[in-house]
């Protein structure tokens, strides 16, 4: 696993500002990375915040959802839905979407990306 | 044993069919199949959908894992340039050989290219392969003008696919005195002109083309008339020709004018050779259409592993499948007196035109032309299919869709089991029952999966539907609409449930209702019965997450992710200093203004940080939300009403204004429109309302469940005379009854179609009282009315909700850079998408 060599944790930002249940967004390396609290189930999960349908920056105000066990977040402008785990696109042949590892620590959430 | 082996030449639709029915059949044979194009199987008939899709995967037609774990051994990118039929061998370009005990055609055709003068030109292309149409797109980017020849089907998919890419102008030219000649009338080419010209498409008739102009590059095309037209690039769809000339170089018997001839088993005049799809030549036809092929490559499957079938010809009905022109014909389309009765309808307003062939003793329907509208095509075709027996009145046919919807499942039951559904797949009525029945398939996508129904051409789909219900219905089954799968509940029942529980937040409500986390369908749902019970702020106790995008942000989102802002403007009726106000803000921050349909004025293009600081102007000079983002009270037009106009009978503006400040904010399973109308002249168009209101000599007329949107409906008269309390009591019920009852998303308008009784019902229940509920939800409306705020008051005062509006948490000063306008007429525009449709 090549890419674990180079990935760093970039501190996002602290509990409170995520949303429960809900996602926002953040400026990370020069990227915008959406950053979703399932309070519900107690995860953390931070995908790419575009949506590749129409190239859309938004995932982050997507609304959160459940497909079974599945972790999901649906696009607000066409919903189309991806998995929060695997980034894999739900609803149609959309491509899949990046996801990125997240931890919580003394009350600040990390994201790891690859410089 | 040594495996027979069959060897295939060619990998278009019908030569993978045959693959796959011949796989389905039998086992152990060997299958070689040798592609002259680079790609295996690809959907045709949907190629132009490739200027529309992002990867070529969407059409191939199987999967690559399909021929390698069926054993079907594929070499693409190499035909077959010889064949000794004494040894049984074939020897590919790239100089494999392989010998066969069956050898099967299914060489397709190619587009038929006139010898006209200068036809080698740069510029010139054709529209058949994936190749042909990277050629043109690539192409078009540098051209401005697009011409087609030939206006049949293909043409004509061929040049609405040039108008989708962006040419400046497209034209059609056509030899014949009429566009798809083969499939309709004069009448009928006519209307078809009108509806093209509107789409941007310019039909040429009978021009006979003498040269193409230009040097090396295409400039232009010369007709035999003397007139001339400029043009950059030329696609030619003039007719196709069988490709033959392999089966015709190794002795094959070919038809005089082109294609592979064979019997009814699909053998050429070699026994062990077959030919099928659209290289062959059966019954003195060339069938230029993917079912009869299809078809065919059951036929010469089933003839291998010894079954006897044979072919019966096939019917040659087609439907026009671009977007906004609806044209099909079926059946015998042309044929007239003396030998038949020709039943027509021409509607030059409305841009249809429909002509019915029936029988001479008027017992049965040979065929027709259906332009403009064709919803109807699908049963039209199964009665001429099946030979039905016409009502008295066959005219009532011609008719649009209310009068078949009503005799929809009268006409379902008398379709014999035999009928033909998919033509492509070649499923039947009795199969589709059966998945319904057996399979358990309770909607066409599951029958799809069940039976391939519907995955051709797609025609039959609206079809299969309506099968699906009408078995449903049959076997008694009650189609019960639960919410998803975190709700085993009605609409209805949630409502009730979250009443007598008094919840009040989505989270409460699906740990106590519900199971698993909820997802995009039930949140904005549950969200809205929220508001319509408890009128609470509707982004408050956690529930800002639940509310659909729009609610979340309170403004409706744009492409590229900004939104816009309406303020309530009630009745219409504007000062000019609140007019100044709106002009100061949108200059302030930059918004593209526009007088909305609903008498109003709605800014667009605002950043998501910026709402809040434009909505707090807005507010301090005594505006309020407009609602335009919520399922909720939208507008009240009015007109000018008797303080002006000269035929005024009552203020109608002020009645607005207070109809519109009762109800504003007042959510609902959809958007509530209302307006109220001075005199009978209408001007305010109340009757196109969810609920209308009109002046008359002694009060008001009130109309209820009027639609405009897609489906226009005229508001039926629910009380008349009225004085304007009683008008009032009568809305809060009317409307209390529809949120209680409605479906999600269903406006006033379908929620009474559907209603057991329909309009005399729902006066029984709102007039009469006749649920003894009158006062009941008078006394809740009034609870709603009273516990009215404007959301964006709330929203810009409390901090808390406040600080979501930001695109970065951890920048929130910062706008998101990625969002583009353009400008545009002295004002902006969003910009496109960002990434091409095509
Ligand atoms: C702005 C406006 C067009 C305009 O520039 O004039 C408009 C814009 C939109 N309409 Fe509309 N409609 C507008 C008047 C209308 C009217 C005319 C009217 O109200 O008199 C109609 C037909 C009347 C009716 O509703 O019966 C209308 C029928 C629709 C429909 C179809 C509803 C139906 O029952 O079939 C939709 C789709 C929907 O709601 O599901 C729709 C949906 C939309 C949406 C919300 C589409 C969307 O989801 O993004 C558009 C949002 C624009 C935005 O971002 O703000 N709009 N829309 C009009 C706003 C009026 C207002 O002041 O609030
Ligand atoms: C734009 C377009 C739209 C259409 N729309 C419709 C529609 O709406 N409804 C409908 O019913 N039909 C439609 N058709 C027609 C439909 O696509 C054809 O009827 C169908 O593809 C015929 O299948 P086929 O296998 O006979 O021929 P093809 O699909 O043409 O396949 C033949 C294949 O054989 C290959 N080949 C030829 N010679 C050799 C050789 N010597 N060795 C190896 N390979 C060889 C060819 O390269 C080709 O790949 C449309 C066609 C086009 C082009
Ligand atoms: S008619 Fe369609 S495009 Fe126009 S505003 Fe309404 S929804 Fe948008
Ligand atoms: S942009 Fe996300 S679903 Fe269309």
């Amino acid at each position: 696993m090549n890419t674990q060599i180079d990935m760093k944790w970039l501190k996002a930002c602290r509990i409170e500002d995520a949303i429960e249940n809900g996602g926002v967004c953040l400026k990370l390396n020069n990227e915008q990375v959406a950053l979703f609290y399932f309070a519900r189930r107690n995860e953390w999960y931070a995908t790419q915040n575009e949506c590749p349908h129409k190239r859309q920056m938004i995932l982050s105000r997507g609304m959160l959802g459940s497909l079974g066990e599945t972790p999901k977040v649906a696009c607000p402008f066409h919903k189309k839905t991806f998995a929060l785990d695997t980034g894999e696109c739900l609803s149609g042949d959309e491509c899949a979407i990046k996801t990125y590892p997240v931890k919580v620590e003394n009350g600040s959430v990390f994201i790891g990306m690859t410089a | 044993m040594e495996r027979k082996k069959v060897v295939i030449v060619g990998n278009g639709m019908v030569g993978n069919k045959f693959c796959e029915k011949l796989k389905q059949k039998i086992n152990d044979l060997e299958i070689i199949v040798f592609s002259e194009e680079p790609i295996r199987a690809y959907d045709r008939v949907h190629l132009t959908d490739y200027f529309k899709i992002s990867s070529i995967d969407e059409l191939f037609l199987l999967k690559n894992e399909w021929y390698l774990e069926n054993n079907v051994k594929i070499h693409l990118d190499d035909p077959i340039v010889a064949v000794n039929r004494l040894k049984k061998e074939v020897e590919s370009q790239k100089g494999i050989t392989v010998n066969y005990d069956y050898l099967v055609f299914a060489t397709g055709s190619a587009p038929f290219v006139p010898p006209i003068p200068g036809i080698e030109k740069e510029g010139v292309f054709l529209y058949r392969t994936i190749e042909d149409l990277d050629l043109i797109k690539a192409y078009a980017a540098k051209a401005k003008r697009g011409t087609v020849m030939g206006g049949g089907l293909l043409g004509l998919e061929a040049a609405k696919a040039m108008v989708d890419l962006g040419l400046e102008e497209t034209a059609v030219i056509e030899f014949a005195q009429r566009l798809m000649p083969r499939q309709i009338d004069d009448s009928a080419s006519m209307l078809l002109q009108q509806k093209l010209s509107e789409l941007g498409l310019t039909c040429l008739l009978q021009k006979s083309t003498s040269q193409l102009l230009g040097d090396d590059r295409l400039t232009g095309i010369a007709f035999q008339d003397g007139s001339s037209i400029e043009t950059d690039l030329l696609v030619i769809s003039a007719g196709i020709r069988p490709r033959d000339e392999l089966a015709k170089k190794i002795g094959l018997d070919v038809g005089e004018r082109g294609g592979i001839l064979v019997n009814a088993q699909m053998q050429t005049s070699d026994p062990v050779v077959y030919a099928i799809g659209e290289c062959a030549l059966v019954n003195d036809m060339i069938y230029g259409l993917v079912a009869p092929g299809y078809e065919m490559a059951e036929i010469a499957a089933s003839h291998i592993v010894g079954e006897e079938k044979s072919f019966k010809g096939f019917d040659m009905s087609t439907k026009l499948k671009l977007m906004g022109v609806d044209v099909a014909s079926f059946g015998d389309a042309f044929i007239s007196e003396p030998y038949a009765r020709t039943i027509l309808l021409e509607d030059r307003n409305k841009g249809i035109y429909k002509r019915l062939n029936v029988s001479k003793d008027g017992t049965r329907l040979l065929g027709g032309i259906l332009v403009g509208e064709a919803a109807s095509y699908n049963m039209l075709l199964q009665m001429v299919n099946n030979s039905l027996p016409l009502a008295e009145h066959p005219e009532l046919l011609l008719l649009g869709q209310q009068s078949e919807s009503k005799s929809a499942s009268a006409g379902l039951e008398a379709l014999p089991d035999a009928a033909l559904i998919c033509s492509c797949e070649g499923v039947t009525k009795a199969q589709i029952c059966d998945a319904v029945i057996t399979g358990h398939c309770e909607n066409a996508d599951a029958v799809k999966k069940c039976t391939k129904a519907g995955s051709g051409c797609g025609g039959c789909v609206p079809m299969v539907k309506d099968l699906v219900n009408y078995t449903m219905k049959q076997q008694g089954k009650y189609i019960r609409s639960t919410i998803c799968e975190h709700f085993d509940l009605s609409r209805q029942e949630l409502y009730d449930l979250i009443k007598i529980h008094e919840l009040k937040s989505y989270d409460h409500v699906l740990d106590a209702l519900g199971r698993g986390h909820g997802c995009e369908v039930c949140k904005p749902l549950v969200s809205s019965l929220l508001a319509s019970l408890w009128n609470e702020m509707i982004l408050g106790k956690g529930n800002d997450v639940a509310q659909d995008s729009n609610d979340r942000y309170l403004a409706n989102i744009q492409k590229g992710g900004t939104y816009s802002v309406v303020p309530r403007i009630p009745g219409g009726e504007i000062t000019p200093d609140k007019l100044i106000v709106i002009g100061e803000v949108a200059k302030k921050y930059s918004l593209y203004t526009k007088i909305t349909g609903g008498q109003r004025i709605d800014l667009f293009g605002a950043h998501l940080n910026d709402l809040p600081f434009i909505w707090e102007e807005l507010i301090a000079a005594g505006f309020e939300s407009g609602h335009a983002y919520g399922k909720a009270l939208r507008t009240v037009k009015s007109c000018v009403g008797s303080t002006w106009c000269r035929f005024g009978l009552h203020d109608s503006v002020s009645f607005a204004i207070r109809i519109e400040e009762r109800y504003r904010g007042l959510r609902a399973p959809h958007k509530i429109k209302s307006a109220v109308s001075g005199c009978i002249r209408e001007c305010a168009e109340a009757q196109s309302k969810d609920f209308g209101i009109i002046a008359t000599e002694k009060g008001w007329n009130l109309y209820v469940c009027g639609n405009g949107g897609s489906k226009p409906q005229h508001a039926l008269l629910l009380a008349s005379d009225i004085d304007s309390e009683t008008c009032i009591r009568y809305i809060d019920r009317f409307l209390m009854f529809y949120i209680r009852t409605a479906d999600p998303l269903t406006r006033t308008a379908t929620w009474l179609n559907k209603m057991e009784g329909g309009i005399d019902y729902l006066r029984n229940v709102v007039v009469e009282d006749g649920l003894g509920m009158g006062e009941a939800w008078e006394q809740d409306m009034q609870l709603l009315v009273d516990s009215y705020r404007c959301e964006w008051k709330v929203a810009v005062e409390n901090p808390e909700i406040r600080k979501r509006f930001v695109h970065f948490v951890n920048a929130p000063e910062e706008k998101d850079e990625t969002v583009r306008f353009d400008s545009f007429r002295g004002q902006k525009k969003a910009a496109d998408w960002n990434v091409s449709t095509y």
